[in-house]
């Protein structure tokens, strides 16, 4: 008797289009938060908020309402809809660029609010949809477009480390930072992108997960070479684990 | 017997499924897809273990079912 192990989660449209690049991590992030929606549940009271950026096609992949969002205003816009309709659960679906660039102001802001909200955010350390400049997250020596010679820290400053700086805000309850560079790293960031939905369901405060992603169209990689990359480089200055969590310690 | 369910059509050739596959069941096919990509393709079929693990590495949802 044959038994069905997996399936394509329902908060996927069933006509849905993957725009990005082959092998980008961005396509196995939204089907992980759609499986979270799917087992917790959640699917027919979830408003999405996308941001400008990779992102940007989340209506085209989640069974869910999404609303776009200006340009790092994600946050902000989800704190609006939380507040007119606390009983539904709102996340947003941005960016390093876009989180942690244009729109820190009000990601850092909605956090010390405790607005209910959870924040998945993809880093992969460039712009990717521009076509590759450095962002806030590029590292230390990385070739990008606007940093031809590899990112100084002279000229260009240094990475920004987003789990380590939201960490310290109160009322963020949980923080982690996960790759999807192997099946039981794609498992790992499974279990942090519920727990990032139960801190909302609970009313716990904002849950945040940063996901280190590839970009291999950008990276002038193979999508195994990326993946070797964030194993390697990117985990070295990104390192992953939970740096917060209030939601273990409700339950 | 376990069995994967692959929408060819959908596959962007990045093959991680291949490399995430302990037993080699997926190869890359001769022919080109829909999207201009040479997909992946079923090799050895009854090699399968219905583990999931070419499901839960591939970015565009490619393979629709696993059974065990």
């Amino acid at each position: 008797m044959e038994q069905l192990v997996y399936k394509r989660p329902e908060s996927i449209k069933e006509d849905f289009k993957i725009p990005f690049c082959p092998g980008c991590d961005h396509g196995v992030a939204v089907r992980l938060v759609a499986e979270v929606l799917d087992e917790l549940g959640l699917r027919e009271k979830t408003i999405g908020v996308a941001s400008v950026g990779c992102s940007v096609c989340s209506y085209d992949i989640f069974n869910v309402d999404i609303v776009e969002a200006q340009h790092g205003r994600s946050m902000a816009v989800a704190t609006g809809i939380k507040r007119s309709k606390p009983d539904k659960i709102v996340f947003t679906y941005q960016g390093d660029g876009d989180l942690a660039s244009i729109g820190i102001a009000e990601t850092i802001h909605a956090m010390a609010r405790g607005e209910k909200i959870t924040t998945i955010c993809i880093n992969n350390t460039t712009y990717g949809m521009t076509g590759g400049q450095a962002g806030p997250t590029t590292l230390l020596g990385q070739v990008t477009t606007t940093t031809v010679n590899g990112r100084n820290s002279e000229t260009s400053g240094f990475p920004l480390k987003i789990s380590e700086l939201l960490k310290e805000i109160d009322g963020v309850a949980y923080v982690a930072r996960v790759s999807l560079d192997s099946p039981k790293s794609i498992m790992n960031a499974k279990k942090s992108i519920k727990r990032a939905f139960e801190a909302q369901v609970k009313g716990l405060g904002t849950g945040f997960v940063e996901i280190l992603s590839t970009c291999p169209t950008n990276w002038k990689m193979t999508p195994q070479q990326a993946h070797e990359r964030v194993r390697g480089e990117m985990s070295e200055v990104f390192v992953p684990g939970v740096y917060k969590d209030k939601v273990s310690e409700a339950i | 017997m376990a069995r994967i369910v692959l929408d060819r059509n959908r596959c962007k050739a990045c093959y991680l499924c291949i490399d995430a596959c302990p037993n080699k069941v997926l190869c890359v096919d001769d022919n080109v897809n829909n999207l201009g990509y040479y997909p992946v393709k079923i090799d050895i079929e009854k090699n399968c273990v219905g583990c999931a693990m070419c499901a839960r590495v591939c970015p565009d949802m490619a393979i629709e079912k696993v059974y065990k």
